[in-house]
């Protein structure tokens, strides 16, 4: 009896580690992802996942899917706290000093093996790498990726005279043209804005843009160190403010990232500033001629870019980094970047990209399309600190308050400057 | 004196104005929604009717997950605080036990500090039980409520005491008695807490939000919120059409019962 | 068993299982949070050790807490006369008979059933400068357009508004509670001494509705520290703070900041302000008692 019930136990164990070994031949991975669920870039990732999974069928990808970039870092963060199976997540590209104290990613030169992975790792625009990279190690894979651009209306530019293929080159330009574009009714109340900048959602961003074009990048490499007093930066401040409250041309207090793009729709500002992200649902929103074009140029031209990257989290197997490493292989392939970018107007991060027939095609009757990516030329990292949330927080409601009125551009900088110092200090 | 007829209908008058100053908001959802998302923006009344928007909603986010997410949530926290808050209640106004009284005054401090404004600790006690993202994480909070003790409580305290004597004379236990004699004659409380309990549920936002991460989890009411702000942007038109489609099992409830609904507020609030 | 001792056991029993729950979800929070307090923000790889007062003394020096605590008691004393008056408007109009009362009680009721995320979707496009609803009545009159929710004079007034809107048809329902309790023979005594009806309402109405305004007022002050909802669709705390209301702020300390010290501090906070409200929803009720 004891020795029958003993090779039963054995059997049992057989049994089990059999099925343990079948399971485990089977790789399943979740990755967090940035994207509202439906809609366009929903069904593309859909799409593409499924592609993959039909040439990988023993890999089985679970995307959970969350509207904007802080919520799935939340999500993403939490779940990862909680124990949970999490392998890869598309999270932004910022987040990689905060990943990296929390301890949590892995460089994908960890995960390369061969040289035509070494290769690929060196694949994507170079400007797309300044976020993507710290200790001269690589952490993301750029796949969402966009840069800031200038959509206007050319209806409007031909209404008011101006040429509706000549865009503002410069800040000059742009004042001007912009006071030119706004248009008010007989009341002398305005309707149409000359420039709208959003100031709410990434305010930080967009203030970069002028930053850079004023000369300036507002942080250092290594993440703890920022500039946001010096002379260059107050400088770049000033300008926005000045923009509606001495020029006009924009209207005062903060403008909402969110509805900006349906007021440029409904006609009420004439140029915005935007991510290329948008670049799909205005081409099918809008009831007039539009253009896009680089952003005007002060001292130099200029745009952060921003987006999102491919990051590989600590806790997993050596198999499932193999696996997680084809599948975004997979997904950065160039006809996959380029129907990727296709659908929802983010940048092809890869040049080879460019040279498929399907992005040929696409660009050739929507030349529109290839302006985010001339623009990586002039490129600079997206604003990227330790503690990136609370820094950007001073930044962003200095912008606030001073696009308000509420404070001068000196005072609200030097505030921002001290609350970030004494948050960096510690990782000095 | 009687208020002059003229008096009176002023006041309807504006009684009416106001109603309609309070419908306005969800009129003009109606509008938007209903319409293509040109005129979101503009008003004409020759502007073409269209269902687009709401297709167009119901097929950029899984709505119909949400909403058996939302119920299996609602139902699960009000069945479940019934049969906790009976019990519990039945305790407190019944029977005679030694530290009660300390032991009510400490459960009401719950009627000051929510699990809403305890999210951190609850987040951290959900993923020591390994229950983040999960539905049943969403309810627990809640399952042991103050406000329906106390509802309950009353309630079973004006139960006459003859007719539990008389069924213990027949033989009753103490928790036979609780479902034949308590529990019938609550009824109409039981009506009201549920329906009390089952819109604030059906409307609650920042605990699941913090909670629940995925599509199979999350509740109408954080769908809404993530389909109503997307990374680059609204449109108008569409969100109107998921906000209506969102609220509306419980509009139209309310409308077929208003009567009950307003007399169950009623009585919630007054006890 | 003894009978004696197996009633205390009952009694017990019945409310060991939500106990269990009060204790998990509600009492064990609010001495964990009070203990988490004093110590430090574990982070990656640094542990949690104790730091005494020092998250006090942060929250001390924090501008973006002492705004929020001033636009939470704006956003309390703003909103809450507003709705209650109109609550018992609402009550006192719908309380007799009149055409399509039933309609109007329903307008009334509906914004109190909704979800304030659906709420707040709809307002955000009254609010959108140039296109939204405000802005084209505004235009249409003749008047220039505002940045309503981008400038920080308004944004927190555009908050009230949507609070007041939601919660007056809540209060007037105990309202309309209240004035149908009041005696038949009061209502006649007043009729037959031939008292004018603002009067009868000055002296007679409004303070046998005393208690329900206790009550409704110190709900609507606990409300303020808990219904944040339409904040995470229109503002997100801005401009510039703006908007920042403790229980958001505490939020974004928590899920976006991942510091939970702080968090926790500031959970403290709030129990603290809602303890206080409590005793003194307490002695006012007290004091009443002894009046009467």
């Amino acid at each position: 009896m004891r020795t029958s019930g003993f090779k039963l136990v054995l059997l049992a164990t057989a049994l089990v580690f059999m099925v343990v070994g079948v399971a485990a031949a089977e790789i399943n991975m979740t990755m967090y992802y940035p994207i509202a669920v439906g809609g366009k870039p929903y069904q593309i990732i859909n799409e593409l996942i499924q592609g993959f999974e039909s040439q990988n069928p023993n890999i089985k990808v679970k995307a959970v899917y969350y509207g904007n970039y802080d919520d799935t870092r939340t999500k993403c963060l939490a779940a990862l706290k909680a124990g949970e199976p999490v392998q890869l997540s598309v999270l932004f590209s910022i987040d990689i000093f905060d990943l990296l104290n929390q301890d949590i990613i892995v460089p994908w030169d960890d995960v390369v093996q061969t040289d035509a992975d070494r290769a690929w790792l060196k694949s994507f625009y170079p400007a797309l790498m300044a976020n993507s990279m710290a200790g001269g190690k690589t952490y993301g894979i750029p796949f969402q990726r966009s840069t800031i651009v200038m959509y206007y209306n050319k209806d409007a530019f031909a209404e008011v005279g101006l040429d509706p293929e000549k865009p503002p080159a410069t800040w000059d330009e742009l004042v001007a043209m912009g006071k030119k574009l706004v248009k008010r009714d007989a009341n002398g109340q305005v309707v149409r804005w000359g420039l709208s900048i959003p100031s709410t959602g990434y305010p930080y961003w967009m203030y970069q843009c002028l930053a850079i074009e004023n000369g300036l990048e507002l942080m250092n490499k290594a993440g703890n160190e920022v500039y946001f007093n010096r002379p260059e930066s107050i400088e770049a401040l000033r300008f926005w403010h000045d923009m509606a409250y001495k020029h006009e041309i924009m209207q005062k207090g903060s403008t909402d990232w969110g509805t900006l793009r349906q007021q440029f729709l409904g006609g009420s500002t004439a140029m915005m500033w935007h991510t290329t992200g948008n670049l799909t649902p205005v081409r099918d929103g809008a009831k007039f001629k539009f253009g896009v074009a680089m952003l005007p140029a002060h001292k130099r031209r200029g745009s952060p870019t921003g987006g999102g990257n491919f990051y590989i989290f600590k806790k997993t197997t050596p198999e499932e980094r193999t696996a997680v490493l084809k599948f975004v292989q997979f997904m950065t392939e160039p006809i996959n970047t380029a129907k990727w970018s296709i659908g929802t107007g983010y940048v092809a991060t890869r040049p080879a990209a460019y040279e498929t027939d399907l992005l040929k095609d696409y660009v050739a009757g929507f030349p529109a399309a290839t302006v985010a990516r001339d623009q990586f030329e002039y490129a600079v990292a997206e604003f990227s600190t330790h503690e990136t949330a609370r820094v950007k927080k001073f930044l962003d409601d200095a912008i606030q308050a001073v696009l308000s009125g509420k404070a001068t551009p000196q005072e609200a900088l030097n505030k921002a400057q001290q609350g970030a110092d004494q948050i960096l200090g510690g990782y000095r | 004196m009687t208020p002059s007829r003229l008096w009176l209908q002023l006041e309807t008058v504006a009684a009416w104005l106001l109603g309609i100053l309070w419908a306005l908001p969800l009129l003009y959802a109606f509008w938007a929604a209903f319409h293509p998302a040109a005129y979101a923006v503009k008003f004409d009344l020759a502007a073409p009717l269209t269902l687009a928007n709401f297709i167009e909603a119901w097929t950029t986010a899984p709505f119909a997950r949400y909403f058996v997410n939302t119920i299996l949530y609602t139902t699960m926290t009000t069945a479940l605080q019934f049969v906790l808050c009976t019990l519990a209640a039945y305790a407190f106004a019944c029977h005679d036990w030694k530290g009660k009284d300390l032991v009510f005054s400490l459960i009401l401090i719950q009627l000051m500090v929510m699990p809403d404004q305890l999210l951190v600790v609850n987040y951290q006690t959900m993923t020591a039980l390994n229950l983040v993202d999960t539905i049943p994480a969403i309810s627990l909070p809640y399952i042991a409520s103050a406000f329906g003790v106390f509802l309950l409580r009353q309630n079973f305290k004006q139960v006459p005491i003859a007719l539990a004597e008389a069924a213990r004379v027949e033989g009753a236990g103490p928790l036979t008695i609780l479902l034949k004699v308590y529990v019938p004659l609550s009824k109409a409380v039981y009506l009201a807490y549920g329906l009390v309990s089952i819109s604030w549920h059906w409307n609650n936002f920042l605990w699941p939000l913090v909670i629940t991460n995925s599509v199979t989890t999350r509740p109408i009411t954080v769908g809404l919120s993530i389909f109503g702000s997307p990374e680059n942007g609204v449109n108008f038109a569409i969100v109107s059409a998921g906000t209506l489609m969102s609220v509306a099992p419980l509009l139209i409830g309310f409308l077929l019962f208003q009567h009950q609904f307003v007399h169950s507020f009623m009585r919630a609030g007054i006890k | 068993m003894n009978p004696k001792i197996a009633r205390h056991v009952y009694g017990w029993l019945l409310f060991a299982p939500a106990a269990i729950f009060f204790i998990l979800f509600t009492h064990y929070p609010i001495v964990r949070s009070c203990y988490l307090s004093f110590f430090n923000n574990p982070r990656g790889v640094q542990p949690r050790r104790f730091v005494g007062l020092a998250n006090y003394a942060y929250l001390v020096n924090d501008p973006i807490f002492w705004q929020a605590l001033k636009n939470n008691l704006i956003y309390a004393f703003g909103t809450i006369p507003v709705t209650v008056s109109l609550a018992i408007l609402m009550a006192v109009w719908v309380n007799r008979r009149m055409t399509g009362r039933a309609f109007v009680r329903a307008a009334y009721f509906t914004p109190t059933i909704l979800p304030m995320i659906a709420i707040a979707n709809i307002w955000l496009f009254f609010y959108t400068p140039g296109v939204g609803l405000f802005d084209n009545l505004l235009k249409s009159m003749g008047y220039s357009g505002r940045n309503w929710l981008g400038d920080p004079d308004t944004a927190l007034l555009c908050l009230m508004v949507i609070a007041i809107w939601k919660d007056a048809g809540f209060f007037m329902i105990f309202y309309l509670a209240a004035l149908q309790g009041i005696p038949k023979d009061v209502i006649e005594a007043g009729k037959i001494e031939g008292a004018g009806r603002w009067y009868f309402f000055r002296r007679v109405t409004l303070p046998l509705l005393m208690p329900t305004t206790v009550f409704v007022v110190f709900n609507a002050l606990i409300n303020t520290f808990r219904i944040i909802d339409h904040i995470f669709i229109l503002t997100k705390g801005g401009p510039d703070n703006a908007t920042e209301l403790l229980l958001y702020y505490l939020f974004q300390t928590a899920f976006e900041f991942w510091d939970t010290a702080y968090a926790a501090v500031l959970t403290v906070v709030i129990m603290a302000i809602l303890m206080t409200l409590a005793l003194a929803q307490f002695k006012v009720l007290e004091r009443r008692t002894h009046y009467q």
